[in-house]
Protein backbone atom coordinates (compact mmCIF):
# COMPACT_ATOMS: atom_id res chain seq x y z
CA UNK A 1 0.00 0.00 0.00
CA UNK A 2 1.07 3.35 -0.90
CA UNK A 3 1.44 5.70 2.12
CA UNK A 4 3.17 9.17 1.95
CA UNK A 5 3.70 9.95 5.47
CA UNK A 6 5.51 13.73 4.70
CA UNK A 7 2.51 14.64 1.99
CA UNK A 8 -0.03 13.04 4.76
CA UNK A 9 1.71 15.15 7.27
CA UNK A 10 1.06 18.63 5.54
CA UNK A 11 -2.16 17.75 4.41
CA UNK A 12 -3.26 16.66 7.74
CA UNK A 13 -1.70 20.33 9.22
CA UNK A 14 -3.83 22.55 6.69
CA UNK A 15 -6.75 20.78 7.40
CA UNK A 16 -6.23 21.33 10.83
CA UNK A 17 -5.90 24.79 10.09
CA UNK A 18 -8.57 25.14 7.95
CA UNK A 19 -10.98 24.55 10.80
CA UNK A 20 -8.34 25.58 13.47
CA UNK A 21 -11.08 27.12 15.88
CA UNK A 22 -12.04 23.21 16.34
CA UNK A 23 -8.72 22.18 16.36
CA UNK A 24 -7.94 24.60 19.36
CA UNK A 25 -11.00 23.03 21.53
CA UNK A 26 -10.04 19.78 20.62
CA UNK A 27 -6.21 20.11 21.89
CA UNK A 28 -7.56 22.55 24.74
CA UNK A 29 -9.32 19.68 25.99
CA UNK A 30 -7.08 17.10 25.56
CA UNK A 31 -4.72 19.12 27.21
CA UNK A 32 -6.94 20.35 30.33
CA UNK A 33 -8.16 16.07 30.46
CA UNK A 34 -4.60 14.88 30.72
CA UNK A 35 -3.69 18.03 32.89
CA UNK A 36 -6.16 16.57 35.11
CA UNK A 37 -5.20 13.72 35.21
CA UNK A 38 -1.75 14.36 35.80
CA UNK A 39 -2.23 15.53 39.33
CA UNK A 40 -4.87 13.14 40.15
CA UNK A 41 -1.94 10.77 39.14
CA UNK A 42 0.93 12.87 40.88
CA UNK A 43 -1.63 13.10 44.07
CA UNK A 44 -1.74 9.64 44.07
CA UNK A 45 1.98 8.60 43.78
CA UNK A 46 2.78 11.25 46.37
CA UNK A 47 0.18 10.19 48.95
CA UNK A 48 1.11 6.00 48.21
CA UNK A 49 4.52 7.26 48.50
CA UNK A 50 3.92 8.43 52.55
CA UNK A 51 1.98 5.89 53.46
CA UNK A 52 4.86 3.51 52.27
CA UNK A 53 7.22 4.98 54.33
CA UNK A 54 4.99 5.54 57.19
CA UNK A 55 4.36 1.80 56.96
CA UNK A 56 8.42 1.10 56.99
CA UNK A 57 7.66 2.37 60.97
CA UNK A 58 4.34 0.47 61.44
CA UNK A 59 5.57 -1.36 64.10
CA UNK A 60 6.65 1.54 66.11
CA UNK A 61 4.43 4.34 68.14
CA UNK A 62 5.89 7.79 69.25
CA UNK A 63 5.21 9.43 72.09
CA UNK A 64 6.14 12.76 71.70
CA UNK A 65 6.37 14.06 75.20
CA UNK A 66 6.08 17.43 77.26
CA UNK A 67 8.92 19.87 77.41
CA UNK A 68 8.49 20.54 81.30
CA UNK A 69 9.39 17.08 82.33
CA UNK A 70 12.22 16.28 84.25
CA UNK A 71 14.74 13.07 83.32
CA UNK A 72 13.62 10.90 86.56
CA UNK A 73 9.73 11.64 85.36
CA UNK A 74 10.83 10.74 81.74
CA UNK A 75 12.24 7.30 83.07
CA UNK A 76 9.73 6.67 85.18
CA UNK A 77 7.45 7.00 82.15
CA UNK A 78 9.75 5.11 80.48
CA UNK A 79 9.49 1.64 83.00
CA UNK A 80 5.73 2.10 82.95
CA UNK A 81 5.31 2.06 79.16
CA UNK A 82 7.62 -1.07 79.37
CA UNK A 83 5.13 -2.91 81.73
CA UNK A 84 2.23 -2.49 79.36
CA UNK A 85 1.03 -5.80 77.30
CA UNK A 86 2.69 -6.11 74.22
CA UNK A 87 5.64 -3.86 74.36
CA UNK A 88 9.05 -5.14 73.68
CA UNK A 89 11.22 -1.71 73.76
CA UNK A 90 10.99 1.45 73.89
CA UNK A 91 13.62 4.01 73.55
CA UNK A 92 14.09 7.98 74.14
CA UNK A 93 15.00 9.95 71.87
CA UNK A 94 16.42 13.68 72.74
CA UNK A 95 15.53 16.66 70.87
CA UNK A 96 18.63 17.24 69.26
CA UNK A 97 18.67 13.09 68.41
CA UNK A 98 15.64 13.67 66.74
CA UNK A 99 16.86 16.66 64.68
CA UNK A 100 19.74 14.43 63.71
CA UNK A 101 17.71 11.59 62.80
CA UNK A 102 16.03 14.25 60.57
CA UNK A 103 18.97 15.28 58.96
CA UNK A 104 20.05 12.02 57.89
CA UNK A 105 16.90 10.96 56.76
CA UNK A 106 16.94 14.25 54.70
CA UNK A 107 20.19 13.54 53.20
CA UNK A 108 20.57 16.18 50.23
CA UNK A 109 17.82 18.29 51.86
CA UNK A 110 19.03 18.81 54.86
CA UNK A 111 20.67 22.31 54.31
CA UNK A 112 17.56 23.47 54.89
CA UNK A 113 17.30 22.37 58.62
CA UNK A 114 20.46 24.86 59.22
CA UNK A 115 17.98 28.16 59.38
CA UNK A 116 15.93 26.62 62.16
CA UNK A 117 16.61 28.72 64.76
CA UNK A 118 16.28 26.68 67.87
CA UNK A 119 15.20 22.32 67.82
CA UNK A 120 11.16 22.83 67.09
CA UNK A 121 11.23 19.34 67.89
CA UNK A 122 9.94 17.81 70.55
CA UNK A 123 11.67 14.75 73.06
CA UNK A 124 9.94 11.22 72.60
CA UNK A 125 9.86 7.98 73.78
CA UNK A 126 9.63 5.43 70.82
CA UNK A 127 7.64 2.50 71.64
CA UNK A 128 8.40 -0.79 69.87
CA UNK A 129 5.54 -3.67 69.80
CA UNK A 130 6.19 -7.12 70.23
CA UNK A 131 3.20 -7.40 67.43
CA UNK A 132 1.34 -4.98 65.08
CA UNK A 133 -1.77 -6.84 67.02
CA UNK A 134 -1.62 -5.15 70.14
CA UNK A 135 -0.88 -1.70 68.76
CA UNK A 136 -4.77 -0.03 69.72
CA UNK A 137 -3.99 -2.19 73.21
CA UNK A 138 -1.11 -0.49 73.62
CA UNK A 139 -2.09 3.24 72.23
CA UNK A 140 -5.39 2.71 74.73
CA UNK A 141 -2.77 1.83 77.96
CA UNK A 142 -0.57 4.86 76.93
CA UNK A 143 -2.83 7.60 76.13
CA UNK A 144 -3.72 7.05 80.05
CA UNK A 145 -0.49 8.48 81.16
CA UNK A 146 1.14 11.70 82.55
CA UNK A 147 3.38 14.21 80.88
CA UNK A 148 2.28 12.92 77.29
CA UNK A 149 2.32 16.31 74.59
CA UNK A 150 0.86 13.91 71.79
CA UNK A 151 0.56 10.26 70.33
CA UNK A 152 1.68 9.70 67.24
CA UNK A 153 0.65 5.82 65.65
CA UNK A 154 1.75 5.51 62.17
CA UNK A 155 -0.91 2.76 61.95
CA UNK A 156 -3.73 5.52 61.78
CA UNK A 157 -1.67 7.89 59.26
CA UNK A 158 -1.03 4.76 57.42
CA UNK A 159 -4.66 3.53 57.39
CA UNK A 160 -5.99 7.71 56.59
CA UNK A 161 -3.26 8.40 53.79
CA UNK A 162 -4.87 4.75 52.03
CA UNK A 163 -7.90 5.52 52.49
CA UNK A 164 -7.25 9.19 51.00
CA UNK A 165 -5.79 7.42 47.77
CA UNK A 166 -8.37 4.93 47.77
CA UNK A 167 -10.96 7.94 47.54
CA UNK A 168 -8.77 10.18 45.07
CA UNK A 169 -8.20 6.88 43.04
CA UNK A 170 -12.49 5.99 42.86
CA UNK A 171 -13.60 9.67 41.84
CA UNK A 172 -10.47 10.39 39.69
CA UNK A 173 -11.45 7.17 37.57
CA UNK A 174 -14.77 8.94 37.13
CA UNK A 175 -13.45 11.93 36.55
CA UNK A 176 -11.30 10.32 33.94
CA UNK A 177 -13.62 8.69 32.42
CA UNK A 178 -15.73 11.28 31.47
CA UNK A 179 -13.32 13.99 30.47
CA UNK A 180 -11.64 11.25 28.22
CA UNK A 181 -15.02 10.84 26.40
CA UNK A 182 -15.33 14.58 25.84
CA UNK A 183 -12.30 15.08 24.59
CA UNK A 184 -13.16 11.92 22.16
CA UNK A 185 -16.27 13.55 21.46
CA UNK A 186 -14.68 16.98 20.86
CA UNK A 187 -12.06 15.42 18.45
CA UNK A 188 -14.68 13.26 16.83
CA UNK A 189 -16.12 16.66 15.94
CA UNK A 190 -13.18 18.40 14.65
CA UNK A 191 -12.35 15.67 12.10
CA UNK A 192 -16.18 15.09 11.04
CA UNK A 193 -15.52 18.53 9.67
CA UNK A 194 -12.88 17.63 7.63
CA UNK A 195 -14.45 14.34 6.85
CA UNK A 196 -17.47 16.10 6.05
CA UNK A 197 -15.33 18.37 3.37
CA UNK A 198 -13.83 15.38 1.65
CA UNK A 199 -16.81 13.13 1.54
CA UNK A 200 -16.92 13.38 -2.37
CA UNK A 201 -13.95 11.62 -2.21
CA UNK A 202 -14.31 9.01 -0.04
CA UNK A 203 -17.13 8.13 -1.72
CA UNK A 204 -15.38 7.58 -4.94
CA UNK A 205 -12.30 5.86 -3.27
CA UNK A 206 -15.01 3.60 -2.08
CA UNK A 207 -15.87 2.90 -5.65
CA UNK A 208 -12.37 2.02 -7.36
CA UNK A 209 -11.83 -0.35 -4.34
CA UNK A 210 -10.39 1.58 -1.55
CA UNK A 211 -9.74 -0.77 1.46
CA UNK A 212 -11.16 1.02 4.86
CA UNK A 213 -8.22 1.66 6.33
CA UNK A 214 -6.38 3.34 3.31
CA UNK A 215 -8.97 6.36 3.39
CA UNK A 216 -8.96 6.08 7.03
CA UNK A 217 -5.21 6.46 7.66
CA UNK A 218 -4.99 10.49 6.85
CA UNK A 219 -7.96 11.08 8.90
CA UNK A 220 -6.72 9.30 11.43
CA UNK A 221 -2.85 10.59 11.12
CA UNK A 222 -5.20 14.26 11.94
CA UNK A 223 -6.91 13.41 15.08
CA UNK A 224 -4.03 11.51 16.15
CA UNK A 225 -1.77 14.86 15.61
CA UNK A 226 -4.61 16.68 18.10
CA UNK A 227 -4.03 14.06 20.68
CA UNK A 228 0.05 14.33 20.68
CA UNK A 229 -0.43 18.32 20.74
CA UNK A 230 -2.74 18.54 23.51
CA UNK A 231 -0.03 15.69 25.48
CA UNK A 232 2.66 18.00 24.52
CA UNK A 233 1.06 21.04 26.36
CA UNK A 234 -0.03 19.61 29.15
CA UNK A 235 3.35 18.16 29.61
CA UNK A 236 4.70 21.47 29.95
CA UNK A 237 2.08 22.76 32.13
CA UNK A 238 2.36 19.47 34.26
CA UNK A 239 6.43 20.10 34.52
CA UNK A 240 6.09 23.88 35.56
CA UNK A 241 3.14 23.38 37.75
CA UNK A 242 4.86 20.16 39.62
CA UNK A 243 8.40 21.95 39.80
CA UNK A 244 6.87 24.87 41.92
CA UNK A 245 4.55 22.63 44.20
CA UNK A 246 7.94 20.70 44.85
CA UNK A 247 10.15 24.44 45.87
CA UNK A 248 7.48 25.46 47.40
CA UNK A 249 6.89 22.15 49.45
CA UNK A 250 10.79 22.73 50.50
CA UNK A 251 10.32 26.01 51.77
CA UNK A 252 10.59 25.94 55.56
CA UNK A 253 7.18 26.28 56.04
CA UNK A 254 6.51 22.75 54.98
CA UNK A 255 9.78 21.59 55.52
CA UNK A 256 8.41 18.05 57.39
CA UNK A 257 6.09 16.85 54.45
CA UNK A 258 8.92 17.36 51.71
CA UNK A 259 10.82 14.31 52.03
CA UNK A 260 7.86 12.28 51.09
CA UNK A 261 7.36 14.09 47.41
CA UNK A 262 8.25 12.87 44.91
CA UNK A 263 11.24 14.80 42.62
CA UNK A 264 10.05 16.24 39.13
CA UNK A 265 12.40 14.17 37.38
CA UNK A 266 11.22 10.97 38.55
CA UNK A 267 7.42 11.64 38.08
CA UNK A 268 7.90 13.60 34.81
CA UNK A 269 9.48 10.57 32.76
CA UNK A 270 5.91 8.34 33.71
CA UNK A 271 3.80 11.20 33.20
CA UNK A 272 5.17 12.38 30.14
CA UNK A 273 4.67 8.53 28.81
CA UNK A 274 1.09 8.24 29.54
CA UNK A 275 0.22 11.24 28.12
CA UNK A 276 1.28 10.52 25.06
CA UNK A 277 -0.21 7.49 24.56
CA UNK A 278 -3.65 8.61 26.37
CA UNK A 279 -3.18 11.61 24.31
CA UNK A 280 -2.90 9.35 21.14
CA UNK A 281 -5.62 7.12 21.96
CA UNK A 282 -7.81 10.01 22.12
CA UNK A 283 -6.94 11.46 19.14
CA UNK A 284 -7.27 8.01 17.35
CA UNK A 285 -10.27 6.72 19.02
CA UNK A 286 -12.24 10.09 18.06
CA UNK A 287 -11.77 10.25 14.19
CA UNK A 288 -12.31 6.91 13.38
CA UNK A 289 -15.34 7.31 15.40
CA UNK A 290 -15.57 10.07 13.13
CA UNK A 291 -15.68 8.05 10.00
CA UNK A 292 -18.08 5.32 10.74
CA UNK A 293 -20.63 6.50 8.61
CA UNK A 294 -19.07 7.28 5.86
CA UNK A 295 -17.00 3.51 5.18
CA UNK A 296 -20.10 2.00 4.87
CA UNK A 297 -20.66 2.48 1.27
CA UNK B 1 -18.82 -13.34 -15.62
CA UNK B 2 -21.93 -11.92 -13.92
CA UNK B 3 -25.11 -14.30 -12.84
CA UNK B 4 -27.56 -13.67 -10.92
CA UNK B 5 -29.42 -16.71 -9.08
CA UNK B 6 -33.42 -16.22 -7.87
CA UNK B 7 -31.99 -12.39 -6.20
CA UNK B 8 -34.54 -10.54 -4.57
CA UNK B 9 -34.22 -6.90 -3.14
CA UNK B 10 -36.93 -5.49 -0.67
CA UNK B 11 -35.84 -2.01 0.68
CA UNK B 12 -36.17 -1.29 4.35
CA UNK B 13 -39.28 0.62 3.39
CA UNK B 14 -40.71 -2.81 1.50
CA UNK B 15 -40.24 -2.05 -1.99
CA UNK B 16 -39.32 -4.73 -4.23
CA UNK B 17 -36.60 -3.47 -6.27
CA UNK B 18 -35.37 -6.93 -7.37
CA UNK B 19 -37.87 -9.13 -7.68
CA UNK B 20 -36.62 -12.74 -8.09
CA UNK B 21 -34.14 -12.06 -11.20
CA UNK B 22 -31.80 -14.91 -12.60
CA UNK B 23 -29.86 -14.19 -15.57
CA UNK B 24 -26.26 -14.91 -16.53
CA UNK B 25 -23.93 -12.24 -18.49
CA UNK B 26 -20.71 -13.77 -20.08
CA UNK B 27 -17.23 -12.69 -20.29
CA UNK B 28 -17.18 -9.98 -22.95
CA UNK B 29 -20.79 -9.72 -23.59
CA UNK B 30 -21.86 -5.88 -24.06
CA UNK B 31 -24.95 -5.42 -22.34
CA UNK B 32 -27.84 -2.92 -21.86
CA UNK B 33 -30.30 -2.73 -19.28
CA UNK B 34 -33.96 -0.79 -20.08
CA UNK B 35 -37.20 -0.25 -18.12
CA UNK B 36 -39.25 2.13 -16.82
CA UNK B 37 -37.99 5.01 -14.09
CA UNK B 38 -37.90 3.06 -11.00
CA UNK B 39 -37.68 -0.63 -12.81
CA UNK B 40 -34.69 -1.61 -10.57
CA UNK B 41 -31.66 -0.87 -13.48
CA UNK B 42 -29.93 0.94 -10.58
CA UNK B 43 -30.32 -1.84 -8.05
CA UNK B 44 -29.33 -4.42 -10.23
CA UNK B 45 -26.21 -2.61 -10.80
CA UNK B 46 -25.37 -1.84 -6.91
CA UNK B 47 -25.66 -4.96 -6.49
CA UNK B 48 -23.11 -6.41 -8.36
CA UNK B 49 -21.04 -3.63 -6.53
CA UNK B 50 -22.44 -5.14 -3.24
CA UNK B 51 -23.54 -1.43 -2.43
CA UNK B 52 -26.70 -2.83 -1.46
CA UNK B 53 -26.78 -6.21 0.32
CA UNK B 54 -29.80 -8.81 -1.61
CA UNK B 55 -32.76 -10.32 0.19
CA UNK B 56 -32.29 -13.72 -0.86
CA UNK B 57 -30.37 -15.50 -3.93
CA UNK B 58 -26.95 -15.56 -5.08
CA UNK B 59 -25.11 -13.16 -7.29
CA UNK B 60 -21.36 -14.41 -8.92
CA UNK B 61 -19.15 -11.76 -10.17
CA UNK B 62 -16.01 -13.26 -11.92
CA UNK B 63 -16.75 -16.78 -10.45
CA UNK B 64 -16.54 -16.04 -6.64
CA UNK B 65 -19.77 -15.67 -4.57
CA UNK B 66 -20.41 -12.05 -3.49
CA UNK B 67 -23.85 -12.80 -1.50
CA UNK B 68 -21.77 -13.64 1.49
CA UNK B 69 -18.21 -11.81 0.71
CA UNK B 70 -16.97 -10.47 4.05
CA UNK B 71 -17.24 -5.93 4.36
CA UNK B 72 -13.77 -6.25 4.47
CA UNK B 73 -13.46 -7.90 0.85
CA UNK B 74 -15.92 -5.44 -0.76
CA UNK B 75 -12.50 -3.18 -2.21
CA UNK B 76 -11.08 -6.29 -3.74
CA UNK B 77 -14.62 -6.52 -5.74
CA UNK B 78 -14.60 -3.30 -6.60
CA UNK B 79 -11.59 -3.05 -8.05
CA UNK B 80 -12.57 -5.82 -10.56
CA UNK B 81 -15.82 -4.00 -11.09
CA UNK B 82 -15.28 -0.25 -12.99
CA UNK B 83 -17.50 1.74 -12.73
CA UNK B 84 -19.29 5.14 -14.51
CA UNK B 85 -22.04 7.39 -13.23
CA UNK B 86 -24.14 9.79 -14.59
CA UNK B 87 -22.63 12.92 -12.98
CA UNK B 88 -18.92 11.59 -13.94
CA UNK B 89 -18.04 11.61 -9.99
CA UNK B 90 -14.48 13.44 -10.49
CA UNK B 91 -12.71 15.36 -8.04
CA UNK B 92 -12.94 18.96 -8.87
CA UNK B 93 -9.30 20.17 -7.15
CA UNK B 94 -7.59 17.51 -9.00
CA UNK B 95 -6.26 17.43 -12.75
CA UNK B 96 -7.52 14.88 -14.93
CA UNK B 97 -4.17 13.04 -14.51
CA UNK B 98 -4.60 13.29 -11.03
CA UNK B 99 -8.39 11.95 -11.02
CA UNK B 100 -6.24 9.21 -12.91
CA UNK B 101 -3.42 8.38 -11.08
CA UNK B 102 -6.16 8.70 -7.48
CA UNK B 103 -7.47 5.56 -8.75
CA UNK B 104 -3.71 3.38 -9.34
CA UNK B 105 -2.37 4.89 -5.76
CA UNK B 106 -5.54 3.36 -4.11
CA UNK B 107 -4.50 -0.44 -5.61
CA UNK B 108 -0.89 0.55 -4.87
CA UNK B 109 0.81 1.04 -8.26
CA UNK B 110 4.10 2.17 -8.28
CA UNK B 111 4.53 5.88 -9.51
CA UNK B 112 6.61 4.85 -12.53
CA UNK B 113 3.58 2.78 -13.62
CA UNK B 114 1.39 5.52 -13.42
CA UNK B 115 3.25 7.66 -15.38
CA UNK B 116 3.07 5.33 -18.11
CA UNK B 117 -0.22 4.27 -18.12
CA UNK B 118 -2.25 7.46 -17.52
CA UNK B 119 -1.26 9.17 -20.89
CA UNK B 120 -2.03 5.28 -22.68
CA UNK B 121 -5.34 5.30 -20.99
CA UNK B 122 -5.73 9.45 -22.06
CA UNK B 123 -5.62 8.54 -25.85
CA UNK B 124 -7.56 5.26 -25.62
CA UNK B 125 -10.61 7.69 -24.38
CA UNK B 126 -9.67 10.43 -26.54
CA UNK B 127 -7.86 12.63 -24.27
CA UNK B 128 -4.43 13.24 -25.57
CA UNK B 129 -2.77 16.36 -24.19
CA UNK B 130 -5.60 17.20 -22.11
CA UNK B 131 -3.70 15.56 -18.78
CA UNK B 132 -3.45 19.60 -16.83
CA UNK B 133 -6.55 20.12 -17.15
CA UNK B 134 -9.67 20.58 -14.47
CA UNK B 135 -12.61 19.09 -14.46
CA UNK B 136 -14.70 22.79 -14.77
CA UNK B 137 -12.28 23.48 -17.62
CA UNK B 138 -13.79 20.67 -19.97
CA UNK B 139 -17.14 19.57 -21.52
CA UNK B 140 -19.77 17.44 -19.92
CA UNK B 141 -18.37 14.60 -22.60
CA UNK B 142 -14.62 14.88 -21.77
CA UNK B 143 -15.89 14.82 -18.27
CA UNK B 144 -17.33 11.64 -18.79
CA UNK B 145 -13.91 10.27 -20.86
CA UNK B 146 -11.98 11.20 -17.62
CA UNK B 147 -14.45 9.03 -15.53
CA UNK B 148 -14.02 6.26 -17.80
CA UNK B 149 -10.65 6.42 -18.07
CA UNK B 150 -10.63 6.19 -14.60
CA UNK B 151 -12.82 3.04 -14.01
CA UNK B 152 -10.70 1.07 -16.48
CA UNK B 153 -7.19 1.99 -15.53
CA UNK B 154 -6.97 -1.08 -13.03
CA UNK B 155 -7.99 -3.51 -16.09
CA UNK B 156 -10.97 -4.74 -14.40
CA UNK B 157 -12.87 -7.56 -16.05
CA UNK B 158 -16.27 -5.93 -15.68
CA UNK B 159 -17.11 -2.52 -16.57
CA UNK B 160 -20.84 -0.91 -15.51
CA UNK B 161 -22.28 2.47 -16.52
CA UNK B 162 -25.47 3.47 -14.74
CA UNK B 163 -26.89 6.28 -17.53
CA UNK B 164 -23.58 6.92 -19.02
CA UNK B 165 -25.06 9.42 -21.41
CA UNK B 166 -27.99 10.60 -19.27
CA UNK B 167 -26.54 14.41 -18.97
CA UNK B 168 -25.04 14.68 -22.28
CA UNK B 169 -26.68 15.78 -25.91
CA UNK B 170 -26.88 12.84 -28.87
CA UNK B 171 -23.40 13.56 -30.72
CA UNK B 172 -21.53 13.73 -27.63
CA UNK B 173 -23.44 10.10 -26.25
CA UNK B 174 -22.24 8.76 -29.43
CA UNK B 175 -19.02 9.72 -28.39
CA UNK B 176 -19.14 7.94 -25.29
CA UNK B 177 -20.54 5.37 -27.02
CA UNK B 178 -17.33 4.73 -29.19
CA UNK B 179 -15.19 5.03 -26.28
CA UNK B 180 -17.09 2.19 -24.50
CA UNK B 181 -17.42 -0.16 -27.70
CA UNK B 182 -13.78 0.00 -28.05
CA UNK B 183 -13.16 -1.25 -24.48
CA UNK B 184 -15.18 -3.93 -24.95
CA UNK B 185 -14.02 -5.05 -28.16
CA UNK B 186 -10.62 -4.99 -26.57
CA UNK B 187 -12.48 -8.16 -23.66
CA UNK B 188 -13.89 -5.80 -20.72
CA UNK B 189 -17.70 -6.94 -20.38
CA UNK B 190 -19.93 -4.43 -19.89
CA UNK B 191 -23.30 -3.51 -18.38
CA UNK B 192 -24.86 -0.40 -19.32
CA UNK B 193 -28.38 0.96 -17.75
CA UNK B 194 -29.89 3.78 -19.70
CA UNK B 195 -32.77 5.33 -20.97
CA UNK B 196 -31.08 6.21 -24.67
CA UNK B 197 -33.75 4.61 -27.46
CA UNK B 198 -31.48 5.49 -30.00
CA UNK B 199 -28.25 4.39 -29.00
CA UNK B 200 -30.02 0.79 -27.70
CA UNK B 201 -31.52 0.37 -30.92
CA UNK B 202 -28.99 1.14 -33.14
CA UNK B 203 -26.02 -0.43 -30.96
CA UNK B 204 -27.70 -4.44 -31.78
CA UNK B 205 -26.32 -5.68 -28.30
CA UNK B 206 -27.92 -7.62 -26.01
CA UNK B 207 -30.99 -6.16 -23.94
CA UNK B 208 -31.92 -7.21 -20.69
CA UNK B 209 -35.48 -5.07 -19.44
CA UNK B 210 -37.17 -4.44 -16.38
CA UNK B 211 -40.25 -4.04 -15.39
CA UNK B 212 -41.55 -4.17 -11.79
CA UNK B 213 -38.38 -5.67 -10.79
CA UNK B 214 -38.17 -8.22 -12.98
CA UNK B 215 -37.02 -9.18 -16.06
CA UNK B 216 -39.52 -8.89 -18.80
CA UNK B 217 -37.08 -9.22 -21.80
CA UNK B 218 -33.65 -10.95 -22.32
CA UNK B 219 -32.99 -10.25 -26.13
CA UNK B 220 -29.67 -11.16 -27.82
CA UNK B 221 -29.70 -8.45 -30.21
CA UNK B 222 -32.28 -6.05 -28.62
CA UNK B 223 -34.55 -2.86 -29.12
CA UNK B 224 -35.33 -0.29 -26.42
CA UNK B 225 -39.08 -0.80 -27.03
CA UNK B 226 -40.37 2.06 -24.75
CA UNK B 227 -42.09 5.21 -25.92
CA UNK B 228 -40.98 7.04 -23.29
N1 LIG C 1 -32.16 3.22 -0.91
C1 LIG C 1 -33.45 2.96 -1.23
N2 LIG C 1 -34.35 2.81 -0.24
C2 LIG C 1 -35.63 2.53 -0.53
N3 LIG C 1 -36.11 2.37 -1.76
C3 LIG C 1 -35.28 2.50 -2.79
C4 LIG C 1 -33.89 2.81 -2.57
N4 LIG C 1 -33.28 2.89 -3.78
C5 LIG C 1 -34.25 2.63 -4.69
N5 LIG C 1 -35.44 2.40 -4.11
C6 LIG C 1 -36.70 2.06 -4.79
O1 LIG C 1 -36.49 0.86 -5.51
C7 LIG C 1 -37.09 0.93 -6.78
C8 LIG C 1 -36.06 0.71 -7.87
O2 LIG C 1 -35.16 1.79 -7.86
P1 LIG C 1 -33.95 1.91 -8.89
O3 LIG C 1 -33.15 3.09 -8.49
O4 LIG C 1 -33.27 0.61 -8.95
O5 LIG C 1 -34.71 2.21 -10.24
P2 LIG C 1 -34.12 2.56 -11.67
O6 LIG C 1 -34.62 1.51 -12.59
O7 LIG C 1 -32.68 2.77 -11.60
O8 LIG C 1 -34.85 3.94 -11.96
P3 LIG C 1 -34.31 5.18 -12.81
O9 LIG C 1 -34.50 4.81 -14.24
O10 LIG C 1 -35.23 6.29 -12.43
O11 LIG C 1 -32.91 5.41 -12.46
C9 LIG C 1 -37.77 2.30 -6.86
O12 LIG C 1 -39.12 2.14 -6.53
C10 LIG C 1 -37.07 3.11 -5.81
O13 LIG C 1 -37.93 4.06 -5.24
MG1 LIG D 1 -31.32 4.42 -11.88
Amino acid sequence: MMIKPVFTLKEAFKNLWRNRLMSIASISSVSATLLILGIIFALILNINAMAQSAKDQFDSIQVYLRDDLSSEEVIALQDKIKGVEGVSDVVYESKSDALKRMKESWQDNAYLLEGLESNPLPSSLIVYLSDIYYSSSVLNEVQKLDGIEEIKSYQDIVEQLLSITEGIRKTGIIVIFVLIAISTFIIHNTIKLTVNSRRREINIMKYVGATNWFIRWPFLAEGTMLGLIGAGISALAMKFAYDYVFELMHSDFYVLVSAYVIPPTDLMKDVLFLFLVIGAGIGALGSIWSMRKYLNV
Amino acid sequence: MIEFQNVTKKYDNGVLALDRVSVKIDKGEFVFIVGPSGAGKSTFIKAVLKEVDVTSGNIAVDDMDITKLHRRRVPYLRRKVGVVFQDFRLLPNKTVYENIAFAMEITGTPHRNIRKQVPMILALVGLNGKGNFYPNQLSGGEQQRVSIARSIINNPPILIADEPTGNLDPDTSWEIMKVLRTINRRGTTILMATHDREIVDIMKKRVIALENGQIARDDKVGVYGYDD
